[in-house]
């Protein structure tokens, strides 16, 4: 792997630039592998990296039927955060923050992390007690989750109107300081050349269709419009379309797919350093390094896999953002788009051996950029060893059976 | 936004309504004589179509009533389904 560095920089610009490697390979597609990993988004790729450095496992391929990156992953807003309010994801999500935070040097790719809190904005005495209590989970753990008044948090938000006519005027605010964002491109780069540095395969514009099943049922490998491929252990990493895939080899997940939209602004002075996010009324906002404001509300409220800006959701997060930030009715929006994410039945992520050998599956991703770093670690672990990672024990399909839900909910896009 | 087709009220906006998701069978009537692992999975389990998906809304914000519909949920095209049958 080509080492990236201010004097490879320089060494490059003598040479016009001409000189770079390619980040990854593109070999051809072999006939078998140990392992294949369906879906090189930031979680398939994180799993093959983890595969290979974690456990030696380099006879792995990762199969895309797009581009890498291109699904969920090109089209999230890049919040990394570990507020939740279960013990088990508190815990998992707090992993994977101090993942990130060590990205950069460990895969020698900058992605750009930025560690700028967010702060809750709490409309509602209902979502002031739920969020006490989150910081009170929160604090067994170690993540940070503090409550400032409302003066402070007009103090750390300038860009914010006068609330005096605001419907629900701010009662407090939740500051989470480990909140982040990152380069979601970079993050999905920099694991496909690190996995691909270490052997693994990344083949794009490879769609598996079906299963190859031996005589009792274990999947064998799967059938691609490549042709077919076999491999011991075939890992499902396909974010939304999960239940379409999996339903190719008749089994069936306690998954609904909806769409969740997220719009861009042209770019602006340097107006917000922090994440905003007003879970009460459905809308988070953040300002790229490049000046756009990036602003997100919650998911259309039915099932969809449309992966498009739906008009009524985006009206309704407009109506909130400008009503906060009347100053933003003068913004022209850039870009707005959708992607197809993935609920669990409690909303909690799966991960997970299935009911046919060979198959396992990592999917309930619905924010679930934050946790590429730690879900390929957990993933990877399960793959190689047969047994869950101890971080990731309660995230096993065999919760639903036994009711040991494990209900999240209140996230940034949710109400 | 979508026009949802209420068979009381005619075409009205998606706003007014609530989304019950999928129209999954009816409950079993005795749960206590099933297995465990089948009555989970009629709680949980759901089909997840990307294509021709039959719904239950509620015309919540109006006069109240439950039908389903047929909502295709890559194309949002939508097909009444007859309203005298069990939504
Ligand atoms: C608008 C929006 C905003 C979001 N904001 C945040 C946020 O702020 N913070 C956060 O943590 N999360 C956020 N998310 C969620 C986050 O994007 C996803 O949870 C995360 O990217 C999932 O990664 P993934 O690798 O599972 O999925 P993806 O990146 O979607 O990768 C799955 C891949 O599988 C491929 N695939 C599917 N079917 C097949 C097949 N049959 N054969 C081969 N390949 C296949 C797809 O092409 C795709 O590339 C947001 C999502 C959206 C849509």
């Amino acid at each position: 792997m080509q080492r990236y560095s201010i004097y490879s920089l320089v060494r490059n610009a003598l040479t016009h630039h001409e000189g770079w490697q390619r980040a990854w390979r593109s070999p051809p597609l072999k006939r078998r592998y140990q392992v294949v990993i369906v879906g090189a988004g930031g979680h398939g790729l994180s799993t093959a990296y983890h595969l290979a450095k974690e456990h030696g496992l380099t006879d792995v391929a990762v199969l895309e039927k797009g581009w890498l990156g291109g699904g969920n992953t090109a089209r999230n807003t890049h919040t990394i955060r570990s507020n939740y309010i279960r013990d088990v994801s508190i815990r998992f999500h707090d992993v994977s923050v101090k993942l990130y935070e060590q990205m950069s040097r460990e895969l020698n790719f900058n992605i750009l992390f930025s560690q700028r809190s967010m702060i809750d904005l709490i409309q509602s005495f209902g979502k002031l007690r739920d969020l006490r209590r989150r910081s009170l989970a929160m604090a067994l753990h170690g993540p940070q989750y503090q409550l400032i008044s409302v003066d402070e948090l007009q103090r750390r938000i300038p860009a914010m109107g006068s609330l005096d006519q605001v419907r629900l005027p701010p009662l407090a605010g939740m500051v989470h300081p480990e909140a982040a964002m990152a380069r979601h491109d970079a993050v999905a780069w920099s694991y496909a050349r690190a996995a691909d540095a270490r052997g693994v395969e990344i083949h794009q514009h490879t769609e598996v269709t079906g299963f190859v099943r031996g005589p009792d049922g274990a999947v064998t490998g799967v059938e691609t419009n490549r042709g077919t491929v076999s491999a011991d252990i075939v890992a499902l990493a396909t974010a939304g379309s999960t239940s379409d895939v999996a339903r190719r080899a008749g089994l069936s997940l306690p998954l609904v797919t909806r769409n969740l939209q997220a719009f861009v602004s042209e770019p602006v002075k340097p107006l917000i350093d922090v994440i905003v996010n007003c879970p009460d009324v459905g809308l988070y906002l953040m300002q790229s390094d490049k000046g756009e404001i990036v602003i997100g509300g919650g998911t259309d409220p039915y099932p969809s896999y449309r992966q498009g800006s739906h008009f009524a959701t985006f009206e309704d997060t407009v109506a909130s953002l400008v009503e906060l930030f009347p100053r933003f009715k003068a913004l022209k929006m850039l870009r707005q788009w959708g992607g197809a994410i993935e609920f669990a039945y409690d909303a909690s992520p799966i991960i997970s051996k299935t009911d046919l050998p060979g198959l396992l599956v990592s999917t309930g991703w619905y924010g679930g950029f934050k946790s590429i770093p730690v879900g390929g670690l957990t993933f990877a672990h399960l793959i190689a060893t047969g047994t869950p990672h101890p971080l990731a024990e309660a995230f096993g399909l065999d919760r639903f059976t036994g009711l040991k839900f494990l209900l999240e909910a209140g996230t940034v896009a949710q109400r | 936004m979508l026009l949802i087709p209420c068979p009381w009220c005619g075409p009205r906006p998606e706003g007014e309504f609530v989304n019950l998701g999928e129209a999954v069978p009816p409950r079993p009537a005795d749960p206590a004589a099933l297995a465990d692992d089948v009555w989970v999975e009629t709680l949980i389990m759901r089909a997840n179509v990307r294509g021709p998906h039959v719904e239950r809304w509620w015309h919540q914000r109006s006069c109240g009533r439950i039908f389903a519909i047929e909502r295709d949920t890559l194309t949002h095209a939508i097909r009444p389904l007859d309203p005298e049958a069990r939504p």
